[in-house]
């Protein structure tokens, strides 16, 4: 098959540091080409290269699109062609419906004025063809993440798409979603449609993937054709860290000891509808040393859960029992939380997690002010010091502790807000999504962490939506669903099967369907 | 982490240490070079004696109320009630005083006590139920205007106790005697503020100095040191010439006394304390701060109601000045006073911002008014030059962010 486009030799600096070294990428009609790398190794760059972000003249190398070299001004340019990027943060607007977030750009009009039956026809035929079934008139704030997902991808299809770009599609999206997502890709796929798709879900890279391309250090370091060889996925992050990850989990003798963190029949409602229950009566429990994972589907609870633990920060209506070190404890305000010894990590932490226009220093002292500010004054030479052991001690790559956070990877942010929880010193951490939208080699860093926090006799709870991960480091994991615990297995003889299972048999006793997060994980008690 | 720094050669490390000290320096400079601009087009006016007195005594009440501003801007609302609530308190001021009587220490404490409950009222709807601090603030500011017109019953009330006035027409007492008084020849310097300033700007020094070595001590990389003695030198240049001019008038007012104790507590609380990085926190970003353990909806509340009480001041400040309370005293001072702000190097959209910036700003629109007065320009075009001095900083800003 000819190819539909040809990016060669390009090369793309910023202030000296070199992005992009003399790439090739080349990627054929109708195929689904991966684009794999660790978090910096140009992925990014080399999309908006094409997408005419970076326009023609600030790189070097050319881009052939349809047998002719294409020099692209803006990204106007590089979608008349149907080269379609979208981004990881999408660019919906929260309070129009569907059908006006299409059309934004070029509504279907006569003289002028909308025409909104044939802005509505064409939604329609747009949203069977993504296979999302709902009305146009829907507003996106009422769509979970996965729908608002598929209306970005009937907006590129409303735009003749010939070429879709996904940058990072199924990060925030749970299993059913991402696999109807992919799904899609398929389906254009025997429309002609080409798709890029970067991901850090190797899984679903293996899954779909005609082709994998696989970037480091700005370089092609690897071009697999999955058609005539087989995908390992053990090559791929062979080549993304050029280091044999033998073992991508860590070992840990775990030493085991008295339940630190217990709780007993907590019920949560929700704080916009309280008549809804949303954590149903659970009893839970965490002991020193050890690694518990809660699994689950997105909107099964897991979140709201553990921000209800923490000092009340989600939800109304709490009601239940709770015993830190043996101690009855009342937390009612997050700071009361804190000062107990419990520590939430959340899974959002640009949103909920960092204060991005500071500098890293600030981050990590902000929920132990008073151990850097004895008698209120902060003593700005103990938090300087206090900040830069964490920079060692995590190994937060930065230029100094003066760095912005926003400035930092996602890896080295996440170790910012872990480095911020640390601090506290707290009994027990709650870790939401720890290693969600990072590289691999920050993830094994990341569990390494986990370990040293467990050998160091802390109770930590780990809630994941990627299986391997509650495999590969929890000593129990607890699957809940739909608010409450529906099975316990120890961590050596989980599977990702059983979990699965023990989901699954439990929606069908209850005749409910896999429930889309339609919850708002971060939503704040008013 | 890679010690980079160390081997890099000297110069580059100076031209490294001005660039980076430009930006935040960069307002302090452009407002030497806006009063440079109007001492030389105005002939010397500018900083004679009496016209920097003056200068002093016309922005006092911006500068006090830019304080409470830049907190609020800093927390991430605004609030455009500040003028009205001024000219408010000047009212009840003069209610108090002029028709009831009232001992001037008592009524000064009261309207302190008024403008904190005024800032309470404000801040809880904000605080704790979440409504837009504009929509609240704006319905303030038509609230109070009309409630200092109804305590006026329309009508000016005046004058204050001469005590009262002193808040704001006084001098410090001269505690030495007077140079003039052991050398006749000698123009009449006042002593005691020249020692204040003296202090003052040894203090500087000194405490720079201090916190320099502290740092060296610990390893950390500090600017070079023929930069920090230029530095200092400048600044203990800069007071003392002010000294020197202000000593040569009538010494130093009252109200520049309470101005300064007040830019140094504001300042030190942003700076160095943890209540002053919470609020950076929350300005930043609320839901972080709030799962960090601050307790955000509180100090919200607590920067207004800190903000009505600085208002009150203003409002004293202002009244004690035009020796009358007005119905429309009080009205656009909010505008100066944000634009203070923002002039200042504040972000719009919270957690920016410094008090001595905001102090800056505010000094550069007084002297744009008073040289623009003293050149005779129309308060028509005052008000265009003005608006677009604050559209270019804030581009300024901005541009510079972006790089």
């Amino acid at each position: 098959m000819a190819a539909m486009l040809e990016m060669r030799g390009v090369s793309k600096s910023f202030a000296g540091v070199q992005a992009l070294r003399d790439v090739n990428f080349i990627v054929e009609a109708g195929q689904i080409h991966a684009l794999v790398g660790e978090n910096g190794a140009g992925k990014s760059t080399l999309m908006k290269v094409l997408s005419g972000v970076y326009p023609h003249g600030s790189y070097e190398g050319t881009i052939v699109f349809d047998g002719e070299e294409r020099r692209f001004r803006d990204i106007n340019d590089s979608e008349a062609l149907g080269i379609i990027i979208i981004h990881q943060e999408l660019a919906l607007i929260p309070l129009m419906s569907i059908s006006e977030n299409i059309f934004l750009s070029h509504p279907p009009a006569r003289f002028g004025v909308i025409d909104r039956g044939e802005a509505y026809r064409r939604t329609r035929q747009l949203l069977a063809q993504v296979g999302l079934r709902e009305s146009p008139d829907a507003l996106i704030t009422d769509l979970g993440v996965g729908k608002q997902q598929l209306v970005e991808i009937a907006k590129a299809l409303s735009k003749q798409v010939r070429m879709l770009i996904l940058d990072e599609p199924t990060a925030s999206l749970n299993e059913t979603d991402s696999a109807a997502l992919l799904d899609r890709l398929v389906a254009f796929r025997e429309q002609g449609i080409a798709s890029i798709l970067i991901s850090h879900k190797l899984n679903e890279v293996a899954r779909v993937a005609d082709r994998i391309t696989v970037l480091r250090d700005g370089r092609t370091v690897d071009d697999i054709d999955c058609r005539t060889e087989q995908v390992a996925e053990d090559r791929i992050i062979r080549s993304m860290v050029d280091r044999d990850l033998a073992h991508r989990f860590p070992e840990r003798d775990a030493k085991i000891g008295n339940p630190v963190l217990v709780v007993e029949d907590w019920s949560v409602h929700h704080p916009l509808h309280p008549e809804r229950q949303v954590i149903k009566n659970v009893d839970f429990h965490v002991r020193r040393g050890e690694v518990v994972g809660i699994a689950g589907l997105m909107g099964a609870g897991r979140t709201e859960f553990a921000m209800s633990l923490f000092g009340r920060a989600w939800g109304r209506g709490i009601s239940g029992r709770m015993r830190l070190d043996d101690r009855k404890v009342d937390l009612s305000s997050v700071a009361a939380a804190i000062d107990a010894g419990l520590a939430y990590v959340t899974e959002d932490r640009k949103q909920l997690g960092l204060i991005l226009a500071d500098d890293v220093r600030k981050n990590i002292t902000l929920a132990s002010l008073d151990q850097v500010a004895p008698r209120w004054v902060i003593d700005d030479i103990r938090e300087l010091k206090t900040a830069s052991d964490y920079r060692n001690r995590m190994r937060i790559r930065c230029s100094d502790v003066f760095q912005e956070a926003g400035h930092l990877s996602g890896g080295n942010q996440q170790k910012v807000v872990l480095s911020k929880w640390l601090m506290t010193n707290p009994k027990v951490l709650i870790l939401d999504e720890p290693t969600r939208g990072i590289d691999v080699g920050a993830k094994y860093e990341i569990y390494c962490i986990i370990n040293e926090l467990a050998e160091a006799g802390k109770g930590v709870v780990v809630i994941s939506s990627e299986m391997p991960e509650l495999l590969g480091i929890c000593d129990r994991i607890c699957v809940m669903n739909d608010g409450a615990f529906v099975g316990e297995f120890a961590g050596a003889d989980a599977t990702q099967e059983s979990i699965m299972r023990a989901i699954m048999r439990n929606q069908k006793i209850f005749g409910k369907g896999v429930r889309n997060n339609d919850m708002p994980a971060g939503e704040m008690r008013p | 982490m890679t010690g980079k720094t160390v081997s890099l050669p000297e110069e580059r490390r100076h031209a490294g240490f001005i660039k980076n000290n430009l930006r935040s320096y960069g307002m302090l400079l452009s407002l030497l070079a806006i009063m440079l601009f109007f001492q030389v087009v105005t002939d010397g006016t500018l900083l004679q004696p009496v016209n920097l007195t003056n200068l002093v005594l016309q922005n006092s009440y911006i500068v006090i109320m830019a304080l409470g501003m830049l907190l609020v801007i800093v927390t991430g609302h605004i609030d455009l009630s500040v003028g009205s609530v001024a000219g408010f308190i000047g009212a009840v001021a003069a209610v108090l005083m002029v028709r009831y009587h009232v001992a001037y220490p008592v009524a000064f404490i009261a309207c302190l006590v008024v403008g904190a409950a005024i800032g309470a009222a404000q801040g809880y709807w904000i605080a704790y139920f979440g409504i837009p601090s504009f929509i609240v603030t704006l319905a303030g500011m038509l609230v109070f205007k009309g409630l200092a017109l109804a305590f006026l019953q329309g009508q000016s009330v005046g004058p204050f106790p001469p005590t009262f006035q002193k808040l704001s027409s006084g001098f410090i007492p001269e505690l030495i005697p007077s140079i003039s008084e052991l050398l006749p020849s000698a123009d009449a310097l006042h002593p005691t503020s020249l020692l204040i300033g003296t202090a003052l700007a040894l203090a500087l020094v000194y405490a720079s100095a201090k916190s320099r070595a502290r740092e060296q001590s610990h390893g950390i990389e500090v600017e070079p040191y023929a930069f920090f003695v230029g530095k200092s030198a400048a600044l203990a240049g800069v007071v003392l010439y002010f000294t020197y001019l202000i000593a040569s008038y009538h010494g130093l007012p009252n109200v520049l006394v309470i101005m300064m104790a007040l830019i140094a507590l504001y300042g030190f609380v942003t700076r160095r304390t943890a209540t002053g990085r919470q609020i950076y926190a929350v300005g930043g970003n609320a839901k972080a701060a709030k799962l960090s353990g601050v307790k955000t909806e509180r100090l919200t509340f607590l920067t207004f109601v800190n903000m009505g009480v600085l208002a009150a001041l203003a409002g004293l400040v202002f009244a004690a000045r035009l020796n009358t309370a007005t119905p429309k005293a009080g009205a656009g001072f909010e505008l100066d006073v944000i634009a203070a702000c923002f002039i200042g190097g504040a972000s719009a959209y919270g957690g920016v911002g410094r008090v001595g910036g905001a102090v800056v700003g505010a000094m550069i629109m007084g002297v744009m008014n008073n040289g623009m007065s003293i050149l005779g320009i129309g308060i028509d075009y005052q008000q265009v030059i003005k608006g677009l001095v604050l559209l270019g900083a804030v581009c300024i800003d901005v541009y510079n962010q972006r790089r």
